[in-house]
């Protein structure tokens, strides 16, 4: 029975420069401050970051393994609040944690927090989805 | 800076861009997501991203994408996309603003099979100063 409340299993994923540079080939997306740590330093960040889509595609799928597949999510939306800082040679997490906030029918309104070396990095994430 | 005419304004982009397998396989392997029949929920950024990058940078546009960050992103899909599927895609600038020197712009990105709207997307972009 999902109500209002229920928590999801925490998900912990390990990102590396390695799925950095493998999200940047699937994605199109080879801005260098993804993959370049001089140029990434050279912009004023502390480090490579990961894709602020790579971190939504992977909470993405923290949701759809819930949820039953792609097919069942509706609206997914999440704002960019901090990067997620990918050093050479590290793997860092990526730790996920959703709650059920809505039950509308078959909808079903999740909040999403994730976190990175203990640092919230997406806002407001939320997504509907019809559980199958 | 963006040209203060072009915020409300719908812009066309590619009005045949063709989906495959292998462009799925790709973003599910990276997410480690092993059913590929359709596309992960965020995999149209791809097209989207790309689509708002030919368009806001036109030179009447004006929109500088190399000093661009991603403030936040959302996609309401009301179709899965799926290998062989052939998808126009849309841009609408819906608002500009400056904030502490930066340029926000609100952009939708509406894609389309045919005549059915697949999925809508607003993407936040910031033109750092």
């Amino acid at each position: 029975m999902i109500t209002v409340g229920s928590a999801l299993p925490e998900k912990i994923i390990y990102l590396d420069r390695a799925m950095l540079k493998a999200y940047a080939d699937a994605s199109g997306d080879q801005n260098p401050i993804h993959q370049n740590e001089e140029f990434a330093l050279s912009v004023g960040l502390p480090n490579v970051i990961a894709h602020g889509m790579l971190t939504m595609a992977l909470v993405g799928k923290y949701v759809t393994d819930w949820s039953g597949g792609a097919a069942s999510v509706k609206e997914f939306g999440a704002r960019f609040i901090k990067p997620v800082i990918v050093p050479a040679g590290e793997k860092v997490d990526l730790t996920i944690n959703g709650t059920v906030v809505e039950v509308n029918g078959d909808e079903i309104k999740l909040d999403l927090v994730a976190t990175s070396a203990g640092v919230k990095v997406l806002g407001m994430a939320k997504a509907v989805v019809i559980k199958r | 800076m963006l040209a203060p005419d072009s915020v409300g304004r719908t812009f066309a982009g590619a009005d045949s861009i063709s989906i495959t397998q292998s462009e799925i396989d790709a973003f599910a392997a990276v997410i480690g997501e092993t059913d590929t029949a359709i596309a992960p929920p965020t995999f149209t950024i791809r097209i989207s991203l790309d689509q708002f990058q030919n368009i806001l940078t036109k030179p009447e546009i004006g929109l500088d994408w190399s000093r661009l960050v991603h403030g936040d992103q959302k996609f309401e899909i009301f179709s899965a996309v799926k290998a062989g599927d052939s998808l126009s895609c849309s841009a609408t600038i819906e608002s500009y603003r400056m904030a502490a020197g930066n340029e926000i712009v609100s952009v939708r990105s509406d894609l389309h099979r045919g005549a059915e709207l697949v999925i809508s997307s607003w993407s936040t972009l910031v033109v750092r100063a």
